[in-house]
């Protein structure tokens, strides 16, 4: 053993590793990207890792080197199971033979996602068994039980995550390499009626799953992973669990008058009943402190009504915890002094004085964004014209802020493409556009390209190609022919072209230009718009992540009459005020050359640095 | 003993770093550390924060309202955002050059940086006040704000580390080439 400070999702990573797992894949999104990369990083022989091209390949990829005896890890982030549950709710019915955590994190608050979904209730409509880790350190053991506990039950499990177990950062022991457990895979024997699905093996393993689940419950009641603290004669009790255990430990930590028994749900599916009977049994009320669903609450209030307990269960459904959002320190301070009735000891400083208005800080997109770029070169070319326009998930969504003002409609990964087409049969004359960036083309938007083709829809399809998966951290895809692990053929290589996948689909036009071309791409989009069909256009130019600046922009202050047309048409965070004058921050500014264009005293040029 | 340390700013200041090497001394003493941390979208031009955790009994790694012993801000209207986590009598550590967010530049707010500093020179009884970009200059790099908040962090005694605890860290975390100027950033003193 030796100790390191580590996050959340490097210690599942490193959990994972030393419970010898044999093959991860998964798609990335905030905040489970890095579990992935950091088993790629502290791999050792054997393992392998790959980015799947969406979380649907992940899981089946998963799955069926679980069939084969490996153990196995699938990462992503809570929508991410979305795409995923089908192979998900049909695997839940055949079972694996190797041990398969699926690992999916959620965001409460939300802080980087659609929604604010709960993967605790996605597990009990699965009727897979779900671990929840309260911390750091929790989380690299925790997910070690969750490996043991599939291959001893056939079931693939759920680990959940959230953004503040996985995003923190403590300082913890783990394993040494040489004591990682080693995974021998038997491979895959051939057996028709365990692995393949059908109507009446579905309706003997429901009955099988529903049984072992009531065994799960009384085992996981008595397993240690849910723990019950209730002092002698409380009549007062607090149940949580992830994060949310650890900020009422932190709450309860201030208070010495008051001991509340407190109750730790490690294991929301099955419900661990006959420890909560144990929590409930004498107790007057019991408040329940989590995020996103009321699982816990809802659990409660189960075992109340079916041992006819008089116990009253508090929580989101009294609105003694708000229903949506985030449960921070201050939320938590508040349900848990106000529910044991005590005077709320605020440590803040008294306000006497309220402070100037506070700058908002919206995110932008970054100074020198090629997708900028694309947003104003179709912008332009579409000014006075009826259109609409479609975004889609990464970080060109940002195409949505002030002053581009280019995002119309935003759903969910891929959605854009199909939503453009909808728009475009209740309304014919409008010019309909879906921005998708390359990495979710690969991901979701394949089947909508094909639907429009197959549909014959009239829409443009601009693919915003920045070569990397950017808005979670550089990954890469299918396009970029990257790979976490060598395949055949190595690391590289085995790149796959996005023209030829569109021209492969049948779409009438495909067109590829560098959008830092201004001139050439709105003459692009003006000759698309004027034809038929399904057109794609490719706006090809790197993130500007993946290279170093040579030049950056000037601004000659003897020519600029301080119009501020540079400012208010493509809102570039590198152009700024000081004392009232444009200038260009040096630092930030990559010389991408778009503020030129739109000076209309020619102020601005370009030279090298 | 515990610490309750914050570190803000605007994503892109290096808080992380900051906050990395704070952890780094800290664990070399002997002492065990949480820390939480803004990460992903709100990193692109977003206000950024660190929470920093140093000690026993540590369960959450977020720091309640009031609970800050220190709050070391990169940036002037960030250190006010977080005020409401300082303690009664805790210290702040602020650079006074302002960050305009694009929304002041597209003329949504009269935002200058200089009322933030009075607010807080009203509010919290001494708060050190650094010109980063001007030492920087004379440091020779915009690069070493971080380390040297840090040095002036170190200087104020909250953090009941030392500054060669911190070059150790420096030393073993950064590269070799930047090493000198890091020191010199962490040793300047007013």
């Amino acid at each position: 053993m030796h100790e390191e400070f580590l996050m959340g999702n490097e210690a599942i990573a490193l959990g994972a590793l030393a419970a010898g797992v044999n093959l991860v894949a998964g798609y990335p999104g905030t905040p489970s990207t890095e579990v992935l990369e950091t088993v790629a990083k502290r791999r050792c022989e054997g393992v392998y890792v790959e980015w799947s091209a969406n979380e649907k390949a992940a899981l089946e990829v998963a799955a069926g080197a679980a069939y084969s005896g490996a153990r196995t890890m699938v990462t992503m982030k809570q929508v991410g199971l979305n795409v995923a549950s089908d192979p998900l709710m049909s695997l839940a019915y055949i079972g694996v033979k190797g041990g398969m955590v699926i690992m999916v994190a959620d965001d409460p608050g939300p802080i980087s996602s659609q929604t604010e979904q709960d993967t605790r209730s996605f597990a009990a409509f699965s009727k897979l068994p779900c671990f929840d880790p309260d911390g750091v350190s929790d989380a690299y053991s925790l997910i070690g039980e969750a490996f043991e506990y599939s291959e001893r039950y056939g079931t693939p499990v759920i680990f959940r995550p959230t953004t503040r177990v996985c995003h923190a950062y403590a300082s913890i022991s783990v394993k040494d390499e040489s004591e990682w457990k080693r995974n021998n895979p038997e491979g895959f024997v051939r057996d028709t009626s365990r692995w393949v699905i059908f109507p009446r093996l579905s309706y003997i393993n429901h009955g099988k799953i529903e049984e072992r689940n009531a065994r799960l419950s009384k085992v996981f009641s008595d397993s240690g992973l849910n723990t019950l603290h209730k002092p002698e004669g409380s009549r007062l009790g607090i149940a949580a669990g992830g994060i949310s255990y650890a900020q009422v430990r932190e709450t309860l930590t201030a208070i010495s008058d008051v001991k509340p028994a407190l109750f730790r749900v490690t294991t929301p599916f099955p419900f661990p009943e006959e420890k909560a009977l144990e929590l409930l049994r004498g107790l007057d009320e019991v408040l329940c402190v989590e995020e996103l669903d009321p699982v816990i609450e809802r659990g409660l209030t189960y075992v109340c009504g079916k041992y006819n307990l008089k116990t009253k269960i508090r929580g989101k459904l009294t609105g003694d915890i708000p229903p949506a959002g985030e449960n921070s320190r201050a939320v938590v301070d508040a349900a848990v002094t106000n529910f044991l009735g005590i005077e709320r000891n605020s440590k803040a400083p008294e306000v006497t004085d309220s402070p100037p208005p506070l700058p908002a800080r919206p995110p932008v997109l970054c100074a020198g964004c090629p997708h900028r770029a694309s947003f104003y070169a179709v912008k332009t070319a579409m000014r006075g014209r009826k259109s609409v326009f479609c975004g889609d998930i990464g970080c060109y969504t940002l195409g949505n802020a002030k002053p581009l003002d280019m995002v119309d409609t935003c759903l969910c990964m891929g959605a854009g493409v199909n939503i453009a087409q909808g728009i475009w049969r209740v309304e014919p004359d409008t010019i309909c556009f879906a921005f998708v960036g390359d990495s979710t083309f690969f991901a979701s938007a394949l089947t909508g390209v094909v639907n429009a083709v197959y549909n014959r829809a009239d829409m443009i399809l601009v693919v915003l190609d920045n070569s990397t998966t950017a808005m979670t951290g550089h990954q890469p895809h299918p396009g970029t022919g990257v790979r976490m692990t060598p395949a055949a053929g190595g690391e590289h290589g085995g790149k796959i072209s996005i023209e030829g996948v569109l021209r492969g689909i049948g779409v009438d036009a495909v067109e590829t230009v560098d959008p830092l071309d201004q001139t050439a791409a709105v003459d692009c989009v003006k000759r698309m718009a004027d034809m038929k069909g399904v057109r794609a256009i490719v706006f090809r130019s790197p993130c500007i992540v993946l290279f170093k600046p040579v030049s950056a922009a000037v601004i000659d202050s003897e020519a600029c009459i301080n119009c501020k047309a540079c400012i208010k048409t493509i809102g570039c965070p590198a152009i700024v005020l000081s004392d009232g004058k444009v200038k260009v921050d040096g630092a930030q500014c990559t010389g991408c050359g778009l503020c030129v264009k739109v000076c209309p005293k020619k102020a601005i040029s370009i030279i090298s640095r | 003993m515990k610490k309750n340390i914050i570190l803000c700013g605007v994503g892109g200041q290096g808080t992380v770093l900051a906050s990395r090497l704070i952890a780094a001394a800290a664990m070399k003493r002997g002492m065990s550390v949480m820390s939480a941390e803004t990460i992903g979208m709100a990193q692109k031009g977003g206000s950024v924060f660190s929470h920093l955790r140093i000690g026993d009994e540590l369960y959450s790694p977020m720091i309640g309202l009031g609970e800050a012993d220190i709050i070391i801000a990169f940036e002037p209207a960030e250190a006010v955002r977080m005020l409401p986590y300082l303690r009664e009598g805790g210290t702040v550590i602020v650079n006074t050059d302002p960050v305009m967010p694009v929304s002041a530049a597209l003329g949504g707010s009269g935002y200058t940086g200089g009322e933030m500093v009075e607010y807080l020179r009203r509010s919290v009884p001494h708060p050190v006040t650094l010109e980063c970009g001007k030492i920087c200059r004379e440091l020779g790099s915009p690069k070493v704000m971080n380390v040297l908040l840090l040095g002036a962090a170190v200087g104020s005694g909250v953090l009941s580390l030392t500054r060669d605890d911190i070059a150790d860290a420096i030393r073993e975390r950064v590269k070799a080439q930047y090493v000198e100027l890091n020191l010199k950033a962490l040793n300047y003193t007013v």
